[in-house]
């Protein structure tokens, strides 16, 4: 099974995506300073949605795992998009 | 089947003697099966509390006006009753219960995935329960905001709001730990040889709910605690004269508590799909569409949360997304019920207690489910939004659906569980008065809904009365009919005659290990390689 497997992921790799994940916040702090009305509420998840892909490859090893387990995570990221999207089919028209 | 048992050597989960005695064997163990119990004496106890308000709210409105209590005290009980049901009993239910009794054994294991996360799931229950019964008793009184929090109201009233939504919130960490262990375990201690289509349909329908507890509690964790900031910080998410949106905060609480509506059900179809084709004889009618039902639920259910918010003021594009949304639930729901009376016909029917009572769930939960979709309609739902129409609507699914499926599953599983049987005569007279009891308790709320008669009002013009005596009426033989229920259950668990292993000729594999079973449930682990409905 793929969680009896021990991974080694570089300290190399693991800090540039310290990096990424850094220059993410910065930046979904920054965009606050631009009026961009509701896209500011999708730049902010869509930068929070990338940051947590990130977050379950490399740190929690997601990608070393079957290839079921990384469709239900998947699944789960899809589901959360949809609920936030229907939310807005009442904000957007109210 | 009885003799061989006898022959076995084994001692049974019950007799076993492990590192602590007496109530410490109990609170520190790490055997699920006692820790399915625990569960079951706390929210049986916490179910009759709530009974019990119930029929102090029935007796208040067999007359118009005042009778035994003030209209606070009213908005108190209606509370309470719902935090208890809700947050307590039919939320873990089933689901906590019989998934941890008998999901390790349905597929083939020794325990669940992570032993000492369950005992601490239920100790984390525990305290949210005391946490939400003290709410009712510390000084300020019991919430008044009904069990569903609703904003601007809870960010304002004086009443006991922040300690009853913390408990919810202490409650939801042991829902998700639940959820979590039970996912593992079927992912990962699966007997050899049983893929997910050799698992029974229990198995798959707590499978299911253990992904909505996962995915969706944490959403009313976040909205519970972004109300006590709003109480105690003033941060404004919902109250308007804040800058807030109280409609966000109906959004986020119903973006959870739609889909724990199928927390609620979806377990119970689970029971119902072990129970018929056992009292049939027969191998269940189209497996996999039952089974691939239970995902469709859970994950439709996800999305159709606006049909509980049609008049509260939402956009009317919303409003009809959200009903073609709950109208698509109806589908799966229906493959099952098809399912069910497919498996029946021409089976060798046998008119047990647990097959009464998935009997009765099916009539019952039928009527539930049609009523829906009179809710799910925009154009009818606004007509009876907020009446007595939905509480009949909700209790036909909820008390109707999941309370009489796990009426069927104790009285299916409890020879399993104490190794004794109960008495059978009894059992099916107690079936009766609790069908013909509930059925006066809310059908005629059904009718005094359409009529104009509101839900959470503590009075009432004269023309409603006849309905609410006969209500009351019918509330008083339910409650009659469940304590003979439990006196029969109680006495068959205690001095019952000795069960066989398999007093109903089942299939699964918990009706292949003595009666009650050993700690480890199987002396060799089993091998599943064909469908477990196989009646030959």
């Amino acid at each position: 099974m793929a969680n009896n497997t021990t991974h080694t992921t570089e300290y190399k790799v693991l800090a540039r995506v310290l990096l990424v994940l850094m220059f993410l916040t910065f930046l979904t702090i920054s965009v606050t300073s631009y009026k961009l009305a509701a896209f500011s509420v999708t730049i902010a998840l869509l930068i929070a949605g990338i940051k947590g892909f990130m977050v379950l490859t490399y740190f929690m090893h997601l990608k070393y795992e079957s290839l079921l387990l990384r469709i239900l995570v998947a699944m789960i990221f899809v589901l959360y998009a949809v609920i936030v999207l229907i939310t807005f089919i009442d904000y957007a028209y109210r | 089947m009885s003799k061989e048992v006898e022959k076995t050597e084994y001692v049974s989960y019950l007799d076993h003697q492990g590192k602590y005695k007496g109530i410490f064997a109990w609170i520190f163990t790490l055997d699920h099966k006692r820790i399915g119990l625990l569960y079951m004496y706390a929210i049986i106890a916490l179910f009759f509390v709530g009974a019990t308000l119930g029929l102090l709210m029935r007796i208040e409105l067999v007359a118009p006006g005042e009778t035994i209590m003030k209209a606070q005290t009213y908005n108190g009980l209606f509370t309470v009753h719902g935090i208890i049901m809700i947050f307590m009993v039919v939320i873990p239910g089933l689901s906590v219960i019989f998934g941890n009794f008998f999901l390790p054994i349905l597929i083939g294991a020794k325990d669940v995935a992570f032993p000492k996360l369950n005992r601490m799931s239920w100790w984390i229950y525990i305290v949210g329960c005391i946490m939400a019964v003290a709410s009712q008793f510390l000084k300020n009184g019991p919430p008044d905001t009904g069990w569903t929090f609703y904003a601007p109201y809870s960010t304002s009233t004086g009443t006991n709001v922040i300690m009853a939504t913390s408990a919810a919130f202490v409650l939801g960490f042991s829902s998700i730990l639940t959820g979590l262990n039970f996912i593992v375990t079927i992912h990962q201690m699966r007997a050899p040889g049983m893929k997910f289509f050799h698992m029974p349909l229990f198995a798959w329908s707590i499978y299911a709910t253990a992904w909505t507890q996962l995915l969706a509690t944490p959403i009313i964790g976040i909205t519970l605690l972004m109300l006590i900031a709003e109480r105690l910080f003033g941060i404004g998410f919902f109250n308007p004269a804040l800058g807030g949106d109280p409609l966000l905060f109906q959004h986020l609480f119903w973006i959870y508590s739609h889909p724990a509506v199928y927390i609620m059900i979806l377990p119970a179809l689970g029971v119902i799909s072990e129970i018929i084709p056992t009292f049939c004889q027969k191998k269940i009618y189209g497996y996999k569409a039952i089974a691939l039902s239970s995902l469709a639920i859970a994950g439709v259910g996800f999305l159709v949360w606006g049909h509980h918010m049609f008049t509260s003021g939402m956009s009317d594009q919303a409003r009809w997304f959200f009903s073609l949304l709950t109208f698509l639930v109806a589908v799966p729901s229906a493959i099952k019920v098809f399912n069910w009376l497919s498996t029946m016909y021409k089976g060798s029917i046998d008119l047990k207690p647990p097959f009464l009572y998935a009997l009765a769930f099916i009539f019952l939960f039928t009527i539930g489910g049609t009523t829906g979709l009179l809710l799910g309609s925009v154009a009818t739902n606004v007509q009876v939004h907020d009446t007595a129409f939905v509480v009949a609507h909700f209790h036909y699914i909820i008390f109707g659906g999941m309370g009489f499926a796990f009426f069927g599953a104790i009285h299916y599983w409890l020879p399993k569980m104490y190794g004794r049987m109960y008495n059978m005569k009894r059992a099916t007279i107690a079936w009766g008065i609790n069908f013909v009891g509930f059925n006066l308790l809310y059908f005629p709320q059904f009718i005094l809904g359409i009529q104009g008669m509101p839900r959470r009002y503590y009075d009432y013009l004269p023309q409603f009365q006849a309905g609410q005596v006969i209500s009351t009426i019918g509330g008083f033989i339910l409650v009659s009919g469940m304590i003979f229920m439990v006196y029969n259950l109680v006495q068959g668990a205690r001095h019952g005659s000795i069960a066989p292993a398999n007093p109903w000729q089942g299939t699964t594999l918990e009706w292949q290990i003595p009666s009650p079973p050993s700690v480890e449930n199987f002396d060799e682990e089993p091998v599943v390689k064909e469908n477990p409905y196989d009646y030959k």
